[in-house]
């Protein structure tokens, strides 16, 4: 459990806009070790973003060193990048980005694709990662024909088909109502347990709850860093 | 993976139906009409072709000079400078295959109760090897015939069946030309017509001696109208003409300022231009056609510039689960050349099948060549590409933030 599979020292990201440099990210330290389940929190124009894009491969630094399971990826070329993002990141997002026109199946396999997967194991492995979500009876379906819920479900599925080491959520409940977005945690929870890394930005303090470490930016900084040893059991207060 | 992704253009292509076969059918029309246009314009080289092949090749012909009776002046051809024993020592250059003296006119034929106008073309064997024109039936007439004056013909495909019944032989008969009676001994192999539009198998040959006396009737015995010589080849030509003019000029004793007394008029250069005709029309035609299919692949362009700015998102969440540049680039080229070449194979079919209408309705010489399918083919998919290139490259440079945030 001690080794990282995020390190990132001093790393920062400027923009170049109509009114000069604007310096989104101003030099962050910061150590996830395999295992971890941390939720980055902060307003909005706190950096958090810009901070998830880098680690996601996204986009790169302009300054300061980011290294992925142990290799420097701050000045990697594009398509080293996106292997990484092919292999070792497994992205869920707030508005779920299915393709509109496959099927379930081909949506989770689609990763596989471009890891150069014959069509035929493809098939099976999204058809075994649409099970472990629960959603196998779905697999030739179209994304619009299931609830958001469960579309954010087989995006999972999308993202774990790889076996990444890391999940990055970026706000994946925050087009969810709560008792959906309860049962999205919870299988958060499960990956976690199964050893998964899992990077989630919230700005929902119910949310960030779930997980056993909270990252606290603000004005391009991390401003708190808190962990709690367990995770407090997946039981909402009711929505006032 | 290009298996995949050829898979998933297949599925790009058909969610928006009435799109892409609108983006198909500029690549259909510019296809279809390259290819009909190409099929008319070697149809037309063909049948030119044909016409001059008929005509015999690396041909020159003498003509005698005109003649200038009392002020009146006559045309060429008409004069009586030309002698046999010029056409005998234009037989002994180098590089001249066969030599032929003529002397040809119209006539009425007669045979039986059917009478009939040609052209007589009285003449020695040779002229049938130098216009490389064949005896269907019976048997050319010999040198000897020639000597002799014998009273035998040769008669064209139209000359038999304007004079004979269907079915009746030829062979054998007699016919009569301006009272002189000709027993056919041969029939002649169908030419068509010529570069002119003569029918060349309304012809009957003779032998030129017998000609001359029986039928025409020559003033100065021995002179002729015009000598027909055949080249070695076509490289031979211009030295051949040089020296014919000198051999004739020192035969025909003229001075160094005097005018020849003859016209060299060179048969092959008439063929040629009209074959170069034939090729540049051929060429034009293409070309028009080509920018129909220019105009195809901008259509294709359009649709895709537009189709990547629609599947913006699409691309950004691709390149978030890991493709990488050259992977989008791939996936939209390969959309651009389905179309291009799906259209292309549409377009193939129209043009074959109008090009055969247009034989079945106009009788027009039509040739579809592999050469031109080929082309056709290698083209469309090459427009695939060019005017798939930039829309593809521009999807695939898409920033994938930008990408993914895009409504």
């Amino acid at each position: 459990m001690n080794e990282a599979v995020i390190r990132v020292a001093g790393l920062g990201k400027s923009y170049v806009t109509a009114a000069g440099l604007f310096p989104a990210l101003k030099g962050v330290d910061l150590s996830i070790a395999r295992g971890e389940f941390v939720a980055i929190m902060g307003p909005s124009g706190s950096g958090k973003s810009t901070f998830m894009n880098l680690l996601g491969c996204l986009d790169t630094p302009t300054f300061g060193d980011y290294f992925l399971t142990g290799r420097n990826v701050a000045h990697m070329g594009n398509d080293e990048l996106a292997v990484l993002r092919n292999r070792t990141i497994g992205f869920v997002f707030q508005g779920f980005n299915l393709l509109p026109r496959m099927s379930l199946e081909d949506n989770v396999a689609l990763p596989l694709v471009y890891a150069g997967v014959a069509r035929e194991a493809r098939r099976a492995k999204g058809r075994e990662m649409l099970a472990r979500v629960g959603l196998e009876s779905y697999a030739m379906s179209l994304p619009a024909r299931i609830s958001g819920g469960q579309q954010q479900r087989v995006a999972i599925a999308r993202a774990l088909i790889n076996r990444p080491p890391l999940i990055l959520a970026d706000e994946p409940t925050g087009n969810l109502d709560s008792h959906t977005s309860e049962e999205i945690m919870a299988l958060f929870g499960e990956l976690n347990d199964e050893g998964i890394t899992i990077v989630l930005v919230t700005h929902e303090a119910d949310i960030a709850a779930h997980a056993k470490r909270q990252v606290r930016f603000f004005d391009g900084l991390i401003v708190s860093d808190v962990r709690h040893d367990r995770a407090p059991p997946a039981r909402m207060p009711a929505p006032c | 993976m290009l298996a995949a992704m050829l898979g998933e253009a297949w599925h790009a292509m058909g969610c928006n139906r009435m799109r892409t076969a609108l983006t198909m059918l500029g690549m259909v029309i510019g296809v279809g009409s390259v290819v009909l246009m190409m099929a008319i314009g070697q149809g037309a080289q063909y049948a030119v072709a044909q016409t001059i092949s008929t005509m015999g090749s690396n041909l020159y012909v003498i003509i005698a000079g005109s003649t200038q009776t009392s002020g009146v002046r006559s045309g060429g051809g008409f004069g009586f400078t030309l002698r046999v024993a010029d056409a005998d020592a234009i037989a002994e250059l180098d590089d001249v295959t066969y030599v032929a003296p003529v002397h040809q006119g119209t006539q009425q034929l007669v045979y039986g109760a059917k009478n009939w106008s040609s052209v007589v073309v009285g003449t020695t064997p040779e002229y049938l090897d130098a216009r490389a024109w064949s005896v269907a039936s019976g048997h050319s007439f010999g040198e000897s015939d020639v000597r002799s004056a014998t009273r035998v013909a040769l008669i064209g495909k139209t000359v038999v069946e304007n004079l004979f019944e269907p079915g009746e032989d030829p062979l054998g008969k007699t016919i009569r030309v301006r009272q002189t009676p000709f027993v056919v001994v041969g029939t002649l192999g169908a030419k068509g017509q010529n570069l002119d539009g003569r029918d060349q198998d309304d012809t009957i040959i003779v032998p030129l001696s017998t000609a001359q006396r029986k039928v025409f009737g020559v003033p100065f015995a021995g002179s002729v109208r015009s000598i027909i010589v055949q080249a070695a080849s076509a490289e031979a030509m211009p030295s051949v003409e040089k020296s014919i003019t000198a051999l004739l000029r020192q035969r025909h004793r003229l001075r160094d300022d005097a005018d020849n007394d003859f016209y060299i008029r060179n048969l092959a250069a008439a063929a040629d231009s009209a074959a170069e005709t034939t090729r540049v029309m051929s060429l034009l035609l293409g070309a028009i056609a080509s920018v129909s299919l220019l105009v195809g692949g901008i259509g294709i362009m359009n649709i895709m510039l537009v189709s990547v700015t629609e599947r913006t998102r699409e691309i950004g969440i691709r390149m978030a689960i890991g493709a990488r540049q050259k992977d989008i680039l791939t996936q939209f080229l390969l959309e651009a050349v389905m179309i291009s070449i799906a259209g292309c194979l549409i377009g193939l079919m129209l043009g074959i099948g109008g090009a055969l209408l247009t034989n079945t309705i106009t009788d027009m010489v039509i040739v579809i060549s592999g050469g031109s399918v080929l082309v056709a083919f290698t083209v469309a998919a090459g427009v695939g590409v060019f005017f798939g290139f930039y829309p593809a490259r521009k999807a695939a440079a898409l920033d994938p933030i930008e990408a993914l945030r895009y409504q």
